[in-house]
């Protein structure tokens, strides 16, 4: 009854061709961007519950928020252009690892030549964009094998990346500053004079760039290079034949799904860890985020936010859950059922719903036009 | 002289632990051959099949049964555990996906990875055991020939004698029995092995029994080498390269690649690792492989892969 459009005439093309074509949608989106942007900044503020302490906003707000920017990224190259990635996690360390050597000013001695490459350190923010295309120069570097191969075949290749940028991060010491420990430390969050430290502001910082890029990234799957790749993941052969270029494509793909992901490994390492070493971005964070994109929905924005939410939830409900029913498990245990039930549930959404929660909210959108009538 | 026998020495131990890529290997070529299935899972069995295996015989053993009833037993009590899983993942993931594409299966045995590895630490435990059925000791092989001999290890024999015969007897089994001739056909067309009567879900389970008994063979053989843990489950990652310079579709192919993996990093590492750092093992591989993508997509020994519109 309350979501219908009936009565909602479009006048222009422009109100055709919006983003969110149906009033309740928007009103519903400018609800939850109001309590994200006012409401939770205030109940945190003055520490009203859930927000008693940090513990919300650190533990689970702020990583979802930078996983969610991870996992649309790993959704442009998986779910909209058909390239399955293993190698995000590699993608999200260059990012980072870019992004620290850009602040704390890059310095290349190049022996031979009697002369050297030297960078000033630049500010935090450019310095974070900067890691990210990084990342896209890379990313459409281990893209070009793409154009050759796919599917599986593709999946090694990404593998290849993310092994060999775990290793060079860890071996070369050049990346960590000859760090002794291998660990580095994030600078200061100077973002133009604003300095950004407690949970508050870094809970501000990342939500208004995940707003921004999910809006680009919404925008651009729906536009003329979201639809190329569409219709490359849906048939090379017929695509290239309608006159898509495979090489530009694809290569955009891995590049705006590298940037996206590199900005996110950026804001992973220099706003929630602190500081960090390599295993922060292993082979494991990798398959989570595909995870994430594959019970979220392929091929779905708003799937990446709820596969990152359903991912980091499912953990701690299951700390809470068996606590609150008296009887506590080990974190053993409880790490081996986390285990046993995202596996299930991954084989249980590929049977049952391939397109993840993104298709369930749809049909549910779809069931409750009609409501209260079954037709 | 003492660089040859240094040479040689890193190049048969290079070889041999590129058997036991191979061991691993082999499962996932069983399956793809067989179901067009990328099983991820592969390590996960390996982990299963050793956890299995490691726990059957500690608790036989302590029991008081003599150590060859107890291998019998635990070799057989492994085997089960490896047929449940092939019954349960043939009847809960693989056969409702019938028909999808390649990359919802694959997918669909990441999230079966995740079930074993889970269930099997969760059942079995999740320390390290070490398990010795094999001799660990070296050999000192052409003590005549080059000073102080070349060391070979007695474990990476069995582990080349095992696979050998592993391969022999899939060879038969593919070529010579009912069942083998089945499932080359299914295989091939799965819908026309279908319509000729062949029933398809059985044949499926048989392809996961192969990969899970191959898991449990190469489980022996790196449960010697390494203590049946966790770390194991990695070994499927190292096997993914394997497969792609040997072919994904061809047995041999996962032999030869194994020994050229094995004996390429091993090279590497001793020869190159000096001068940049070290640890290349970790990645020599996956380049290796990517490189071989780049000029050969369908490996060294797979069938060339011809895409119909």
């Amino acid at each position: 009854m309350l979501y219908r459009e009936a009565g909602q005439f479009k006048t222009t093309y422009a109100e055709d061709m919006a983003i969110f074509p149906i009033r309740q949608d928007r009103i519903a989106l400018a609800v939850l961007l109001g309590i994200a942007f006012i409401g939770v900044p205030l109940l945190a503020t003055f520490h009203i519950w859930p927000f008693g302490s940090d513990y919300l906003l650190w533990a689970i707000l702020l990583p979802f928020l930078i996983l969610a920017l991870a996992a649309i990224g790993t959704n442009i190259l998986v779910g909209y252009c058909g390239q399955i990635s293993l190698g995000s996690g590699a993608f999200m360390a260059i990012g980072a690892y870019s992004a620290y050597k850009l602040v704390t000013g890059v310095h290349i001695p190049l022996a031979w030549l009697s002369f050297a490459i030297s960078i000033p350190p630049l500010p935090v923010f450019a310095s974070i964009l900067l890691g990210g295309l990084i990342a896209a120069g890379v990313g459409i570097l281990f893209g070009i094998p793409s154009l050759r191969i796919k599917g599986l075949y593709l999946a090694v290749a990404t593998l290849a990346a993310q092994f060999f940028f775990d290793w060079a991060f860890l071996r070369i010491p050049w990346f960590t500053n000859y760090a002794p420990s291998g660990s580095v430390n994030a600078p200061e969050l100077n973002f133009f004079g604003l300095i950004v430290q407690s949970p508050i502001e870094r809970y501000l910082l990342c939500l208004l760039l995940v707003t921004l890029m999910a809006l680009l990234a919404k925008n651009l799957v729906r536009g003329n290079l979201g639809r190329q790749w569409m219709a490359i993941r849906d048939m090379d052969i017929a695509a290239e034949l309608i006159g898509i270029r495979p090489l530009y494509a694809k290569l955009t793909a891995f590049a705006v799904s590298s940037f996206i992901i590199g900005v996110a490994g950026a804001l992973w390492a220099f706003v929630y860890l602190g500081s960090w070493e390599p295993l922060a971005f292993s082979i494991d964070r990798s398959l989570q985020l595909l995870f994430m994109v594959i019970i979220g929905g392929l091929g779905s924005i708003m799937g990446s936010f709820v596969g990152a939410a359903f991912i980091l939830i499912v953990p701690i409900m299951l700390n809470l859950i068996p606590a609150e029913l008296g009887v506590p498990l080990s974190t053993e245990t409880i790490a081996h059922f986390e285990f046993i039930i995202f596996g299930s549930l991954i084989c249980y959404l590929l049977i049952k719903e391939p397109h993840g929660f993104a298709r369930l909210i749809s049909i549910g959108k779809e069931k409750l036009r009609l409501w209260p009538f079954p037709y | 002289m003492i660089a040859l026998g240094q040479f040689l020495e890193v190049l048969i131990g290079g070889l041999m632990s590129g058997v036991l890529y191979s061991l691993v290997a082999l499962g996932f070529v069983l399956i793809f051959k067989a179901s067009g299935v990328f099983n991820f899972a592969q390590g996960a069995m390996v982990l299963l099949a050793g956890l299995a295996l490691v726990r059957a015989l500690d608790l036989l053993v302590a029991n008081g049964f003599p150590l060859w009833v107890a291998i019998v037993l635990g070799i057989a009590f492994a085997a089960a555990i490896m047929a449940t899983t092939a019954w349960l993942i043939e009847r809960f993931v693989i056969g409702p996906l019938v028909n999808q594409d390649g990359l919802t299966l694959f997918m669909s045995t990441i999230g079966v990875t995740f079930v074993i590895e889970g269930a099997a630490e969760m059942i079995f435990g999740s320390d390290v055991y070490p398990l010795r059925l094999f001799p660990t000791d070296a050999w000192f092989v052409l003590e005549d020939v080059f000073p102080g001999g070349i060391l070979v290890n007695k474990l990476d024999v069995w582990g080349a004698l095992i696979a050998g015969i592993l391969v022999a007897g899939l060879a038969i089994f593919f070529q010579r029995t009912k069942t083998g001739r089945a499932l080359r056909a299914v295989a091939d067309d799965h819908l026309a092995a279908h319509s000729v009567g062949i029933p398809i879900g059985w044949i499926w389970f048989v392809v996961w029994l192969a990969a899970g008994l191959v898991a449990l063979v190469a489980a022996t053989v790196w449960g010697t080498k390494l203590g049946v843990q966790f770390s194991i489950t990695f070994l499927a990652l190292k096997a993914l390269p394997v497969l792609i310079i040997g072919g994904l579709t061809s047995i041999p192919g996962a032999i030869a690649g194994g020994l050229i993996v094995g004996a390429g990093e091993k090279i590497a590492e001793v020869y190159l690792g000096p001068s940049i750092g070290g640890g290349i093992e970790y990645w020599f591989a996956y380049v290796l492989a990517l490189a071989v993508l780049l000029v050969r997509p369908q490996g060294l020994f797979g069938e060339r892969i011809i895409e119909r519109v």
